[in-house]
């Protein structure tokens, strides 16, 4: 058996008297589209947010259990700006900052010490074709981020993430704002990307789970409830919470 | 049902007459104000052109003939004024980072306290600690003949200018939504260049306002700098010199003036001076500001 990308051991997460997961086991495979479905508040932000230590800037949190990313435990010794630079998130909402297309793209990459021109347009050029952006923006890589429409801002943000070169990348709801058009194009670039990444989507749309994951996990309440590969959750799941939910019997 | 649409309509009428009548009486008094200003002002530009006025060495309003050359007022006030921008602003604005992006929840609550707290000392009582503590300790430290000085009025005016730079800054920076930091370090970058690049660029208008805000306070103040500074007016060499403002110069004197005298026409004039300038500050400050929003 090949041995996991990221595996996730007894993970466990509170925030002060809130119980967020409970006792969370799953392994995460590479070049693999894991989809995390389940209702509201049921932990999958919190589950995404521990992969890439975002929950450590939420001033009560408490955590156990491990995680390890090639076998490397994420909360040892790796230091957290190298461990966000190897795994990339994309947000619910699109938030380009407050610069030109390219700069915002670019900005990842200066960060990380590259500073020839040559170079970053090269990145910028690259980063935008694998997000299926580059023709619809590259006469006006000049332009502020923000003219764009939703769903070109939610592809710039993924441009954004890809430019820094992960090797995972998280997606939060990345299509909870956009229109049926612009999730095509979203999900059109993550089947792409799997060939060369390891992918974490969170959606509340089961349907986008069911068109794109490899494998799906059904979260509930903090509880991981039942994982497998995506045909079976959705034709024959072994729990009833799991047809249930999907079914639109509840949450 | 009519009657209540009616009653409605008239209370409408009523409201927004009144909101635009208040609107238009702030316009009509800074008009009566400027009107006056300029009156007895200009009343100066008879006897004295204003080539000579502006660019005069000497400031001798009582002598016989009377002297009414402001610029070592002018050079008094940039002196003092620069200082201080240099002191308050790097201090005010790093503080406002720390506050903002820094410190943990307790100390951000200690040390906004501590700054409502500074900005709430009146500026005489200012004066009067700065008298006893500041200009003794400059007198000392740098060994100069008197500790009265533009460098002594620079750091008491970065004082009163750092609550208005560092408490408005700090609520600009707040105000950058929390997705834009998350982007930023969900890309590896680390607190420093998330604050250097993404927040603080993000909140630049709000902090050229507490800037500007602070210097204007820093320019129009008047009781802190009149006791510090020294009171002489004479062109200062370096900021280890006494030097006077025109502020100081307006309230120092005009309790001596006759109403009507061509020194009471030369303090309308410096203050006519003084209102230019912080039209200046103020109209370089709203071009700075709009052109952020383009
Ligand atoms: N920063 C935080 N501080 C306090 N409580 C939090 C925080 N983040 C999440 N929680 C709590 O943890 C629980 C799980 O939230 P989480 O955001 O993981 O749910 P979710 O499955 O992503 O929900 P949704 O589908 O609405 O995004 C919720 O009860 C939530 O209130
Ligand atoms: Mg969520």
């Amino acid at each position: 058996m090949v041995s996991p990308k990221i595996s996730v051991k007894d993970l466990d997460i509170r925030f002060g008297g809130i119980h967020a997961l409970k006792e969370v086991s799953l392994d995460i495979m590479n070049n693999e589209i894991l989809g995390v479905i389940g209702p509201a508040n049921s932990g999958k932000t919190s589950f995404l947010r521990a992969v890439n230590r975002f929950n450590d800037l939420v001033p009560n949190y408490q955590m156990s259990g491990r995680i390890t990313i090639d076998g490397l435990d994420i909360y040892g010794q790796v230091d957290r700006n190298g461990l966000r630079r190897k795994v990339g998130m994309v947000f619910a909402l699109p938030v380009p900052l407050p610069l030109s297309i390219f700069d915002n793209i670019a900005y990842g990459p200066q960060l990380h010490g590259i500073s020839s021109r040559k170079k970053l347009c090269e990145i910028v050029e690259k980063a935008l074709k694998a997000a299926f952006l580059w023709d619809e923006v590259k006469d006006r890589l000049k332009k502020p981020a923000h003219n764009l429409s939703g769903g070109q801002q939610q592809r710039l943000c993924i441009a954004r993430t890809l430019a820094v070169e992960p090797e995972v990348i998280l997606f939060d709801e990345p299509c909870s704002g956009l229109d049926p058009i612009s999730t095509a194009k979203v999900e059109e670039a993550m089947l792409q990307l799997k060939s060369r990444y390891t992918i974490v989507l969170v959606t509340n749309n089961t349907k986008q789970a069911a068109r794109v994951s490899d494998r799906t996990a059904f979260f509930l309440m903090g509880e991981l409830v039942e994982i497998d590969k995506t045909d079976k959750i959705f034709t024959a799941p072994a729990d009833t919470r799991t047809s249930d939910y999907i079914e639109g019997r509840f949450g | 049902m009519t009657r209540d649409k009616r009653n409605q309509r008239i209370r409408e009428f009523f409201i927004e007459k009144t909101i635009s009548a208040s609107g238009i009486a702030s316009v009509v008094i800074v008009v009566l104000i400027f009107v006056f200003l300029l009156k007895d002002g200009l009343s100066l530009f008879k006897i004295e052109s204003i080539q000579d006025f502006l660019s005069g060495k000497l400031w001798y309003p009582i002598s016989d003939p009377p002297k009414f050359g402001i610029l070592p007022l002018i050079l008094g006030s940039i002196v003092v004024t620069a200082g201080a921008t240099a002191i308050s602003v790097p201090i005010g604005v790093a503080s406002a980072i720390y506050i903002a992006e820094v410190s943990s929840p307790r100390i951000k609550e200690y040390l906004k306290a501590g700054v409502e707290l500074l900005a709430a000392i009146p500026s005489v009582v200012l004066g009067f600690i700065g008298v006893v503590t500041l200009v003794p300790f400059v007198k000392q430290f740098f060994n100069l003949p008197t500790g009265l000085t533009a460098f002594s009025g620079s750091i008491m005016l970065a004082f009163m200018a750092m609550p208005t730079i560092v408490s408005i800054a700090e609520d600009a920076l707040t105000a950058v939504p929390r997705s834009y930091r998350e982007g930023a370090l969900a890309l590896g970058a680390t607190k420093w260049q998330t604050i250097y690049k993404v927040t603080v660029p993000s909140a630049a208008s709000g902090i050229v306002a507490a800037v500007m805000l602070g210097v204007g306070r820093v320019i129009g103040e008047t009781m802190a700098v009149m006791m510090i500074t020294g009171n002489a007016a004479v062109i200062p060499k370096s900021i280890f010199q006494p030097v006077r403002t025109l502020t100081a110069t307006i309230a120092a004197e005009m309790g001596e003036t006759v109403r009507g005298s061509d020194h009471f026409y030369a303090l309308f004039a410096i203050g006519i001076v003084l209102f230019l300038i912080t039209f200046f500050i103020n109209m370089i400050a709203d071009l700075y500001l709009h052109r952020e929003k383009r």
